[in-house]
């Protein structure tokens, strides 16, 4: 499975990109470092999600609780208790899995839009809890200024840390998208009624992915609190799941990389247009709506070649004429 | 309950009152929601956007008009017609032309519409508080079993059924609202004998967003109108109508009660976590039905 993943040539590109990443804090000012780091984390929050949605078509309408519950439990490891830094990272990760397994078992009897609508329900649950949870996690406040072990407390040692967990969880969830059971999964999206025929059970494969996509969204939540040090409600809350959602859309939902575009589309058009402006909602919805109109498929999902030959050809017929 | 007051018949009643009248806004709101998902098969994730530019356009309109009483009224009536004509823009303009389209992608339209709205209300109407006096005859309070309730929540007790029963007549009873029924089941159909069904759908979800925009002028004398109602209200109205049945527009004064009359004795038992009480709600009855609790249209 390796020696076929080096020959490919999008294993070399993703490759050199990886080292001109790990060069860029060396030549990059501060804050774009920090800015990176921002998108590494979000991007794997929405690859974990497109697991489910893209590779699966499971309407995970509240995947950002995962993310928050991962944050949460390292950072009130670290900030309440003395545990080592990485058993708290490690309880994090799978606290976000334990999670999804608990929602997931709730929710995969349901079908579609009620699965979605089941899974909002007890997220807000969690976030409800969370949010009014004063003495525990600080309510609406949050906890700021948690103690991040020191050989990752600076921006670019966190920078480095972040991309390096980026990387080992992208060849994870390629490795897990490629294997028998990516396979079997892509199958039940296309038709949950034949695979079922043939004798594979759709809602454990379903819950199997949600445990792995939650527990990779967990690892995003950790991340987070080695960025930026603080939890706080609102990464649990519904706007921010749809977010990611929108995330995965826009990158291009069938492919394996394009969450990772739409994370850092998004996140750019937060820092750079939002320094202009406080309305860069407006904007993103603006340049939402024109994707619907013009690409729906998402940006990578888009097949720009075959497009292009289409319309070279159509162009040559009408010089002829 | 905290200060070790006994809780009495008295206060039970109250809180169920007030809970009840909460549903009724909260019933007003979903059933357009349900009415648009029924008839359109989207989740219309702007509605709650469509229902803060209610609030914001009834406080606007009763400040022009002094803030007396006949602004208030007013502000009920043209409110959620200002809504009404927002809505008919976006349907005409942009809408329309995706109904072929995957349902994704219809609900991320109408997330990018919530996205645009939400800060079009913040570029026109600023970011502070507002607040609308209830007409004269509404204020004070009057009293039941020996508590006070306010005399608005008498109101919205009535104005919630007769919009309940408006509704119900119209669907039944008049021939738009028959063939938008029929539309619902069997969209194909409707366009076989010659009716126009993009300006069925259009006309559904003009009247959807109506009624989002009444709930929210119903609901400005009761609560401070700012930016981020519309974030709370709509995954509430969402809930509710995925317990009531997705489309049915009794099941969402079910979900609406349920949701209003669990929150308000939240409030009484366990003020910190009163938040939680209606979510709990909604697994319980999601795990016990999980289609919801009347007939879903789908």
């Amino acid at each position: 499975m390796f020696s076929e993943m080096i020959r490919q040539k999008s294993f070399c590109v993703s490759a050199v990109i990886f080292v001109i990443l790990l060069l860029a804090p060396s030549f990059l000012p501060r804050f774009y470092t920090y800015f990176l780091t921002i998108i590494f984390v979000t991007a794997l929050l929405a690859m974990s999600l497109n697991l489910c949605v893209g590779h699966g078509m499971l309407f995970q309408f509240h995947h950002g609780v995962f993310y928050g519950v991962g944050a949460y439990t390292a950072g009130l490891l670290l900030a309440k208790t003395s545990v080592p830094w990485w058993i708290a990272f490690i309880a994090g990760s799978l606290a976000a899995a334990l999670a999804g397994l608990l929602i997931g078992m709730f929710c995969i009897r349901l079908n579609r839009l009620y699965f979605g609508m089941l899974q909002i329900s007890l997220g807000s649950l969690i976030w409800a809890i969370a949010f009014r949870w004063y003495s525990l996690t600080g309510g609406d406040d949050g906890i700021h200024g948690i103690p991040i072990p020191d050989f990752i407390s600076s921006t670019t040692s966190a920078y480095y840390f972040v991309l390096i967990v980026l990387g080992i969880c992208l060849i994870l969830l390629y490795l897990i998208i490629k294997s028998p059971f990516g396979s079997t999964l892509q199958a039940i999206r296309d038709n949950p009624e034949r695979c079922a025929a043939v004798g594979i059970n759709v809602r454990r494969h379903q819950l199997t992915a949600i445990v792995i996509a939650t527990f990779f969204g967990g690892v995003a939540g950790v991340l987070f609190v080695v960025m930026e040090g603080s939890i706080f409600p609102d990464l649990l809350f519904w706007v921010l799941s749809l977010e990611i959602f929108i995330m995965c859309l826009l990158g291009g939902w069938f492919t394996f990389a394009g969450p990772i575009l739409g994370a850092a589309i998004i996140v750019s058009l937060r820092t750079f247009v939002g320094t202009y402006t406080e309305y860069w909602t407006l904007i993103l919805g603006i340049i939402l709506i024109l994707l619907i109109f013009f690409l729906p498929e998402g940006i990578m999902g888009y097949n720009y070649i075959e497009k292009f030959r289409a319309w070279s050809k159509r162009n040559a017929a009408e010089r002829f004429e | 309950m905290e200060d070790g007051q006994a809780i009495t018949f008295a206060a039970l009643s109250i809180t169920f009152l007030v809970g009840v009248s909460r549903a009724m806004i909260l019933f007003i709101v979903t059933s357009g929601l349900s009415f648009v998902l029924g008839v359109l098969r989207i989740p219309n994730v702007a509605h709650g956007s469509l229902y803060m530019i209610g609030a914001f356009a009834a406080h606007s309109i009763s400040t022009l008009f002094g803030g007396e009483s006949i602004g208030f009224w007013l502000a009920l009536i043209f409110a959620p017609f200002m809504v009404a004509l927002i809505s008919l823009v976006a349907e005409r303009s942009l809408f329309c032309h995706l109904y072929e389209r995957e349902h994704l992608m219809l609900l991320l339209f109408t997330f990018a519409l919530m996205l645009i709205l939400g800060d079009l209300t913040k570029i026109i109407w600023g970011a502070d508080y507002r607040s609308i006096m209830a007409p004269k005859i509404f204020q004070g309070s009057v009293s039941i079993f020996g508590s006070p309730i306010p005399k608005y929540n008498i109101f919205l007790l009535i104005i919630g059924p007769i919009v309940a029963i408006g509704l119900w007549l119209f669907s039944s009873k008049t021939k738009i609202g028959k063939i938008a029924r029929a539309a619902a089941v069997d969209r194909e159909m409707v366009g076989a004998i010659g009716i126009n069904v993009s300006w069925v759908f259009a006309f559904a979800f003009i009247l959807g967003c109506f009624l989002a925009g009444l709930g929210g002028a119903l609901v400005s004398p009761t609560i401070s109108v700012t930016i981020g109602m519309d974030h709370n209200i709509i995954i509430e109205a969402f809930l509710i109508v995925t317990i009531g049945g997705l489309g049915n527009m009794w099941g969402a004064m079910v979900g609406s009660l349920i949701f209003g009359i669990t929150q308000s004795f939240g409030v009484l038992f366990w003020p910190q976590f009163a938040i939680v009480f209606p979510y709990v709600a909604v697994v319980i009855v999601l795990t016990w039905k999980p289609t919801g609790m009347l007939k879903s249209v789908w």
